[in-house]
């Protein structure tokens, strides 16, 4: 038998699948570019008949209203493009205030769910299923109007000595004022900082070539407490605090913390710590047994087992996790509008929004804004991660 | 990142033009139901009594307009809105006029493309302390934590009154009414301040309303009136004339008593006020007894504001600078001739 | 022949067995372990009793004004008289067996589906996905006889329900076309895809919801007038949506590539081997996930309160300005927090029930 040459079948070219693709493709950016050209024609249609300003000039124009909290000089003074800025600093502020506490505080929970402890267990078990399954905006709700409303008044604060005070108003704690000659304890600090980092790299040197441990945590405390100690005595004593007092309405001076802060912290903290608790467990848990009795067959005892050998596996769980609790705390952090915490959200898309009257910018300002703090925080992340990446051999 | 901003913000400015709209008034008409937007709760002006029912000065203005393009008072879908979302609701078309203790200022009638179309309070900026602190003069509010709500010209106005004056304050700014006086009660801030006529009312939710003063000081003007999208002349007409027709109808001594035995009056400008003579409702583009079921069914500004505000109310206003021109006051309509 | 009988075991130390054995090795099995025990029990002595005294013991449970309240405890009359309120908004009560018909029937039909082997599983389903939806917009809003009941109208737990299902509703379709955009070998689809995912996911539902209540508005033709609800629907669908996409990928990414390739291999299309091979499998690992997304929209529904929408919490916190109930905030909140928990607390045990049954070995 003779193979027959067979004519590869001839097919319409919108059979082939790679025309398909590109005409599908040119389709979908056809559609794509007409809904925004629409809307874009909508939009232009509908502020100039209501007669809606636009452009970015009123970021220029005077704002005239006064901010509780401003982490920069701030004044009524001062324009609409200043409280843009004010209310990121106080974003920035409760986000990162909120990061720490509620890594250190999920730590501990996630920890304390491990625990052979049976009570103490439950109890974090407990505080995890409670706070994780209420909406967020509920606790801040709850903590600003049911719980801190319930402060004294100014007159009859809650103190401890002359130097902390706690009412409805807020916290007030003393303010450090730096002297001339802080700047050589500041010094000193820096110095520390930098031996410490020496040693600590010598000792790792050390401990690789010859197998001896140098006991640098001791040795950097030590340090890091003596020396600016020691500067600090040396220039003279250049500090002082500024103490809050009770002058007319309310305390002046030192660093008030206002309830709305307060409320929206503890929110946040409370909240995320519930979810970091069970990232935590979750990522312990998933370190192998073997590894455990590995270490201990080595001689290792559980303190430096649970550091050397399972929280450094565990963190290749925990950080990608991490991140994505990071990133929500950021974006919970808006809903300090509810409670009147001077947010960008409430300042800038709030305040500002209102007084100006041009929606379509300062949305698109503020979305930037966050979209930039969320691809920021998961670029370092990203980096973090492939850094602490397994290294595979 | 940065690409991802940019098209962010250019697909949000793109630009270009078209299209046409059919006016509000036929819409409203189509639609047989007027939109308007109030406060979520202002007693006296808008709020809400124990069944639901919508009672107040504003909700009356929004009342009079059903009432004279729908010729039913009843026909009105209430849209209660913060401070802050009032003016996107209304250029954003979600409502038809906004009624909600909204001060006339350069700003909002220009850049913000809105029309004031009438005064129905005039109102001003005071204080609000508690009685405990024996505070007589806002001079003497130095340092003082100042309740407030947010997105408001008070806003603008206490800033400016305190700088003028030399003095510090911490502003507490809250989302509504509600809020801002609960702040106050809890003792949050030792002042609260918003417009006088909202004072009246907001100190009736206080549990010992004689617990607090007002001041004395006045620091601002406050025009209250209804507002009205630009670009649409034949409905801020009707809404304008609406609110006048009540004015004139106090002026005229008609009342929603005495209406319908004063149809068979002769007096030319209570005849006219009714549509009986002259140019009746066809330049408004309304019935010819629009003004006539404005105050049948909800009166004339005497009574709609002695019903909410003034002395048949808890609220106990005098009339003050609201009274007629022709009696100390400067609420004065142009005539319907 | 001796026959070595051995002697029965002795029975583990009395330390070591009963309540003490349990205690001891639990609760004291250290000097640390103690101290920390006994920190724990300091802890609920000094907060377990005040709270049960406020919640029940002391608490005010009938009558119906304020007088009712001794203010010993908590006064659960509060809830007592506004409860239809909480529940429905301002839905009016004549109208309140059809909110309360459509739940029983979604509920009843999501139950049904997730039995394991009930017949006609399929047709069921069709009919939630196609035919329920209108059947419940006529229930709710009216029509057919029905008398309308008008959007704004709306509120309290209804609300919430009906905008997280109905924001789940959207975002999962959107969500499983976005997933197989940004997997897809076609370089537009999944850039626009990414661009859209990365977008919602990186903003706060705050703004979203700001945008869809102030801007959408500006964006339609002037004709066009969108209900403040359907809005914000819009607004948590799009949201939602982004968050959908990415479960939804993580599925299609856990199958082995094997199957794409099977489906190849036996002359299947793209659509087909997307629909009968790759989707059912990637979105059955993939349940736990969705339940999840679903338990975040449910809690985060809470926040149309900002854009003027009377949602559960919402309409509770309106209720604590009446000026005849002053002062009943922790009653509310501890009201809506029971409720939301519930929900929430259900959901995921359900979810991790799943969990443990899709879950079948590989475990280390």
């Amino acid at each position: 038998m003779t193979p027959t040459k067979q004519p590869i079948p001839k097919t319409a070219w919108w059979n082939n699948a790679r025309n398909r693709a590109l005409l599908f493709q040119a389709l979908l950016i056809c559609a794509v570019v007409g809904f925004f050209a629409y809307i874009a024609n909508n939009t232009m249609h509908n502020l100039e008949q209501r007669g809606i300003a636009t452009g970015f000039s009123f970021l220029k124009q005077k704002a005239g209203f006064g901010i509780i909290q401003t982490l920069i000089p701030y004044t009524e003074a001062n324009t609409y493009g200043r409280t843009f800025v004010v209310g990121l600093l106080n974003t920035i502020l409760v986000s990162v205030l909120g990061i720490i506490c509620a890594t250190i505080l999920g730590f501990i929970v996630g920890v304390a769910r491990l625990s052979s402890n049976w009570l103490v267990s439950k109890m974090a078990a407990v505080y995890i299923e409670t706070f994780r399954n209420l909406p967020l905006l509920l606790q801040i709700f709850f903590w600003y109007f049911a719980v801190l409303r319930t402060l004294p008044s100014p007159k009859q604060s809650l103190h401890i000595g002359e130097r902390f005070f706690l009412n409805i108003r807020g916290a007030y704690l003393p303010r450090p004022i730096f002297e001339d000659g802080f700047g050589w304890v500041t010094a000193t600090l820096v110095f520390v900082a930098l031996c410490i980092l020496f040693l600590k790299l010598w000792a790792n040197k050390r401990q690789e070539e010859t197998g001896q441990q140098f006991p640098v945590l001791l040795t950097s405390l030590g340090l890091l407490v003596s020396l600016p100690t020691i500067a600090y005595f040396a220039a003279g004593a250049p500090l002082q605090w500024e103490l809050p007092a009770l002058k007319g309405f309310n305390f002046q001076g030192g660093i008030t913390v206002i309830p709305e802060l307060a409320a929206l912290l503890i929110a946040l903290t409370v909240y995320t710590a519930s979810l970091i608790a069970e990232i935590v467990r979750s990522g312990i848990l998933s370190v192998s047994h073997g590894q455990t009795e590995a270490a201990s067959a080595l001689g290792l005892r559980p303190g430096k087992t649970l550091r050397l050998v399972i929280i450094p596996q565990a963190m290749r769980v925990i950080i990608p996790q991490m991140t994505s609790q990071y990133l929500n705390l950021v974006k919970n952090s808006s809903l300090a509008t509810a409670i009147g915490y001077p947010d960008l959200v409430s300042v800038f898309a709030g305040t500002t929004l209102n007084q100006a009257g041009q929606a379509i910018e300062i949305i698109a300002m503020t979305m930037a804004v966050y979209l930039t703090i969320s691809l920021t925080i998961s670029y370092f992340m990203n980096w973090y991660n492939a850094r602490s990446m397994m290294k595979e051999r | 990142m940065k690409k991802l901003s940019f098209i962010v913000v250019a697909v949000f400015l793109m630009i270009s033009a078209s299209l046409a709209a059919a006016s509000t008034l036929e819409e409203v008409q189509k639609r047989g139901e007027l939109q308007c937007g109030v406060s979520t709760g202002l007693p006296g002006f808008s709020a809400t009594d124990e069944k639901g029912n919508w009672k107040g000065l504003d909700v009356d203005g929004c009342k009079a307009i059903a009432a004279a393009v729908l010729g039913d008072a009843g026909k009105v879908k209430y849209i209660p809105l913060n401070a802050k979302e009032r003016f996107t609701a209304l250029q954003s078309g979600e409502i038809d006029v906004l009624v909600r203790g909204t001060t006339w200022t350069l700003t909002r009638d220009t850049s913000l493309g809105l029309n004031f179309a009438g005064v129905n309070y005039y109102d001003g900026q005071g204080f609000m302390v508690s009685k405990k602190l024996g505070v007589k003069s806002a001079k003497e509010l130095d340092g003082a934590a100042i309740c407030i709500q947010a997105g408001t010209t008070s806003e603008l106005n206490l800033a400016d009154y305190f700088t003028q004056n030399k003095m510090k304050y911490e502003p507490v700014v809250f989302d509504s009414h509600d809020q801002t006086i609960k702040g106050f009660e809890a003792g949050r801030c030792d002042v609260l301040t918003s417009d006088q006529s909202q004072l009246y009312g907001l100190r009736t939710h206080l549990p010992n309303p004689a617990d607090a003063v007002l001041l004395p000081e006045i620091i601002s003007k406050e025009p209250l009136g209804p507002v009205v999208r630009q670009g649409d002349d034949g409905w801020f007409n009707i809404v304008r004339w609406s609110f006048f027709a009540m004015v004139n109808a106090e002026d005229l001594g008609v009342t929603s008593k005495n209406i319908d035995t004063l149809k068979k009056t002769d007096n030319p400008n209570i005849r006219r006020l009714l549509g009986l003579e002259g140019i009746k409702g066809k330049s408004l583009g309304l019935a010819d007894d629009w003004a006539y079921q404005i105050i049948k069914q909800v009166g004339n500004y005497s009574e709609t504001f002695e019903r909410n505000v003034g002395m048949d109310s808890p609220l106990k206003i005098k009339r003050g600078l609201n009274a007629l021109w022709s009696k100390g006051g400067i609420q004065y309509a142009p005539p319907m001739r | 022949m001796i026959v070595h009988i051995p002697h029965p075991d002795l029975p583990p130390p009395s330390t070591s067995t009963g309540i003490i054995g349990w205690l001891r090795s639990n609760l004291f099995s250290s000097p640390a372990n103690s101290l920390l025990t006994l920190f724990a029990l300091y802890l609920l002595y000094h907060f377990i009793p005040p709270i049960l005294n406020w919640t029940l013991l002391d608490a005010n449970w009938v009558g119906s004004t304020k007088d009712a309240c001794t203010n010993d405890g908590a006064c659960w009359v509060f809830i007592k008289v506004r409860f239809h309120q909480f529940m429905f908004g301002f839905y009016p009560s004549s109208e309140y067996w059809r909110a309360i018909l459509a739940f029983i029937l979604i509920g009843l039909l999501i139950l049904y589906l997730l039995i394991d082997r009930t017949p006609k599983k399929s047709w069921v389903a069709a009919f939630t996905v196609l035919i329920f939806p209108i059947i419940a917009f006529f229930l709710f809003y009216g029509g057919f006889g029905l008398p309308v009941v008008e959007t704004y109208k709306w509120g309290g737990l209804m609300l919430t329900l009906i905008l997280s299902t109905i924001g789940m509703f959207f975002a999962l379709p959107f969500g499983i076309i976005l997933a197989l955009a940004r997997r897809s070998s076609m370089p537009i689809p999944r850039a626009l895809s990414i661009l859209f995912i990365e977008l919602w996911r990186g903003v706060p539902l705050i703004t979203v919801l700001f945008m869809s209540s102030v801007m959408l508005p500006l964006f339609m033709p002037e004709e066009l007038r969108i209900d403040k609800l359907l809005r914000a629907l819009i607004g948590i669908s799009l949201f939602q949506s982004a968050y959908m996409a990415e479960v939804v990928r993580s599925g299609l990414q856990a199958l082995p590539k094997g199957q794409s390739e099977a489906a190849d291999a036996l002359g299947l299309g793209y659509w087909q081997a997307i629909f009968l091979i790759i989707l059912p499998q990637a979105l059955k690992t993939v349940i736990p996930g969705i339940v999840n997304t679903f338990i975040e929209l449910f809690k985060d529904t809470t926040l149309v309160l900002i854009i003027g929408l009377f949602d559960l919490l919402a309409i509770i916190q309106a209720a604590f300005t009446d000026p005849k109930w002053l002062g009943f905030s922790v009653e509310g909140y501890v009201f809506a927090g029971l409720l939301y928990w519930i929900f929430c607390f259900s959901m995921s045990q359900y979810s991790q029930h799943l969990e443990r049954k899709l879950h079948t070995g590989h475990t280390n």
